[in-house]
């Protein structure tokens, strides 16, 4: 048994320490937890996410306290009891909805970011794919929520989403009535959503974001340069006071000044959204109540499903259902698609570039297609925006192994 | 710091394209833009969008209204012809042929002075609903062709209203007597019926026999409704939100225009209704507007000086790195 220390009086320093190694854990994780002096705003998107995920948890919390997961009293609890009876009801609304919305912008700026800079390259595999799994699981806890309201699109976006499951041609339509648990999107499906909704999901989110964070301290957060050097050298400079020789700061209190200070400025942003311009993240056609008998004129999801929903749609059903599989699972092969040993930004990879700025392009575009009515012109770019996508993704290897070392 | 500017740049520049695209862009290319006509009820939306066997007919209505509308109406004769409206538009009026006859009392301020001509000479016309008629004399509302039927007379009627039925009028009396007699209101505890009573439940049972009672003649009702409409209409508690102002507008001005054939009449609400009937619709749809526009100031404010004791905090921690 480790040594106590007798004299220590009870939740003193000592106390804690003997038993909790407050302050090794301190150092580990805050104090000399180290990150490179080398970076911009964009490796803030991280802390950043976390507040947005803190801000719809605990909007959350007091939404649960209001909402009825009823299909005949679900629309009325949120778009009159927490909008007009709860006390400041309506700002937690539109923080978790603006919140949801914004979320996918940080999420998309992120990996963005680590595409750009090569961030999931030589030992930060791992990042990446715990990165991906939380997107897939933010992916199915905003869709999963989104039918809670129980509007007329939360109602013909659960129908036409749980509908993919049949497969196309598999005509799986056993696997489509088990995962509704009825026929059509009814009470049974809106309790199941409820709870993958506020427990499951949310759970696994929990999990996998200590996850993330953990893949992060061995390989280190990447820099703006893509430099490899070594982080015990760099810290050790810092510790004897030569800061400015020194490539790494500690996470407390530098790095986290500046997050502190990104944060504020996406904070203005984020409640400026939340008070003057909520709408974009709230579609009027979900204030028409869920009706079984009326087909909404246009159904889309929300934009940030929009890209994968476009490059489903413009194919026939089967190669469409592959497509959009593909689609779903391409960027978790990232790391190993990426034959190139360079981590550098993509401005100095040679063709690498075009493959970044195309990318991100075409995924614009398919955006916008997946919104707009499948007629005419926007068929035919959304085809093409499609193609292009998967055409990118067979390049990718092509393209890097024909990169230059630097 | 410059770099970093550039970096925000590129990201603020993508972000508003992408915001562009899924939201003014896409919303203008998935409705029809439909052109309201500034409330002015002179029949030219009707005529246009009429197949040719009616054009000539709708040619020959909004011409006679025309021409009523130049006649100098006598208020205090109107008011004697106004005793024939009263049979069917009075207090607790009971349904006719599908629909229960609104109130008139705000009528001169809510209704345009060419549409109450209009409805009087001919209902079915005046709402653009003709097409659902055969003979447009069935209307519920056809009875009044044969009862104020000379130009003067109708002119009258319409003085009366203009100047005795004309004084100030609620948001929610607007709602009331212009939407309410087809439309609930469930946020606002309204139904077809008007205003839901207060009732009370018997302790021993449980059981609140009033609002039992009430509740079958609100769906007594509603089927007549359903059956003369087509359709139950829908509740509008919340369609301020579902649609745009401007969709609304245009909608109630002729709702032909954004949905042909409906069954919906025109109400020819006048600018003062219109924006009455708005202002309710707003209340009910979008409760939340006065407390929003209250704290919204307060939270960025917070942040605002937030951001800036970090930015001061961050410059001292970076003070001696570089």
């Amino acid at each position: 048994m480790a040594h106590f220390d007798e004299n220590a009086k009870p939740f003193s320093h000592q106390w804690l320490n003997d038993r909790l190694a407050i302050d090794t854990l301190k150092r580990v994780l805050s104090t000399e937890y180290w990150i490179p002096k080398n970076i911009n705003f964009l490796w803030a998107m991280g802390m950043v996410l976390a507040a947005t995920f803190g801000l719809l948890l605990i909007s959350g919390i007091f939404l649960l306290m209001y909402y009825q997961p009823n299909t005949n009293l679900a629309f009325d609890s949120v778009n009159y009891t927490i909008m007009t009876e709860v006390g400041y009801g309506w700002l937690w609304r539109h923080i978790h909805g603006v919140g949801a919305s914004v979320v996918f912008l940080i999420i998309y700026i992120h990996m963005f970011t680590g595409i750009y800079y090569g961030s999931y390259k030589r030992g930060r595999e791992l990042i990446w794919l715990s990165g991906m799994l939380l997107f897939v699981l933010f992916s199915a806890e905003a869709f999963s929520g989104y039918m809670l309201p129980w509007g007329q699109m939360s109602y013909w976006a659960g129908m036409v989403i749980t509908n993919l499951f049949s497969g196309g041609s598999l005509h799986a339509n056993g696997l489509v009535e088990w995962i509704r648990g009825d026929y059509i999107p009814g009470q049974a499906f809106l309790n199941r959503f409820f709870m993958l909704h506020v427990l499951l999901l949310p759970l696994v989110i929990i999990g996998a974001i200590v996850f993330h964070f953990g893949t992060l301290r061995l390989p280190h957060v990447n820099n703006q340069d893509g430099e490899d050097f070594d982080f015990e050298e760099s810290a050790r400079l810092y510790k004897e006071g030569k800061k400015k020789e020194s490539k790494v700061i500690p996470f407390n209190p530098v790095f986290l000044s500046k997050d502190v200070f990104v944060m504020g400025i996406y904070f203005i942003f984020f409640f400026y959204l939340v008070f003057y311009h909520f709408e974009f993240a709230m579609d009027p056609v979900n204030f028409d109540p869920a009706n079984g008998l009326k087909t909404p004129t246009h159904i889309y999801p929300e934009w940030y499903f929009l890209w994968s929903y476009e490059i489903l749609r413009p194919f026939p059903t089967d190669p469409g259902l592959v497509a959009f599989g593909f689609a779903q699972v391409i960027f978790f092969l990232l790391p190993f698609l990426d034959r190139s040993p360079n981590v550098a930004p993509a401005s100095r990879r040679g063709l690498f570039k075009f493959w970044f700025w195309i990318l991100l392009v075409d995924m614009i575009v398919l955006t916008f297609m997946g919104k707009l009515p499948p007629q005419g012109i926007w068929s035919t770019i959304g085809l093409i925006a499609a193609i292009t996508f998967i055409a990118l993704w067979v390049l990718l290897p092509i393209i890097t192994k024909l990169e230059k070392k630097l | 710091m410059n770099k970093e500017l550039k970096i925000l740049g590129i990201v603020v520049i993508f972000t508003l394209i992408l915001y562009w695209g899924v939201e003014p862009f896409a919303h203008s290319q998935m409705h029809k833009h439909v052109e309201g006509h500034g409330l002015v009820y002179d029949g030219k939306a009707d005529i246009e969008e009429a197949s040719k066997d009616k054009k000539e007919a709708k040619e020959k209505f909004w011409a006679d209204v025309k021409r009523i509308s130049s006649i100098k109406g006598d208020p205090v004769a109107g008011e004697a012809t106004f005793a024939m409206c009263g049979s069917c538009h009075m207090k607790n009026a009971s349904n006719m042929g599908g629909v229960t006859p609104p109130s008139l009392d705000h009528a001169g301020a809510l209704y345009d002075k060419n549409f109450l001509i209009a409805l009087i000479k001919n209902p079915a016309m005046a709402t653009n609903v003709d097409h659902k008629y055969k003979d447009t004399a069935t209307h519920p509302m056809g009875a009044i062709m044969s009862m104020v039927s000379s130009d003067q007379d109708i002119a009258n009627v319409v003085a009366y209203l203009k100047t005795k039925k004309a004084g100030e009028v609620t948001p929610k009396e607007a709602f009331t007597e212009a939407c309410s007699r087809c439309h609930a209101n469930r946020y606002a505890k309204m139904t077809q019926l008007g205003d839901i009573p207060k009732t009370k439940s018997n302790i021993k049972t449980g059981q609140d026999i009033d609002r039992i009672k009430y509740d079958q003649k609100v769906a007594t009702e509603q089927n007549a409704l359903a059956d003369y409409l087509g359709k139950l209409p829908p509740d509008l508690s919340i369609i301020y939100r579902a649609r745009s102002e401007h969709f609304l507008e245009t909608f109630i001005e002729n709702p032909q225009s954004q949905l042909p054939g409906t069954a919906m009449p025109r109400t020819g609400l006048s600018h003062e209704g219109m924006e009455k009937v708005l202002s309710f619709l707003e209340e009910t749809g979008d409760p939340s507007k006065p407390a929003r526009d209250a704290v919204g100031p307060w939270v960025l404010a917070f942040f605002i000086i937030f951001t800036i004791l970090a930015y001061l905090w961050k410059q001292y921690q970076w003070r001696d790195l570089h």
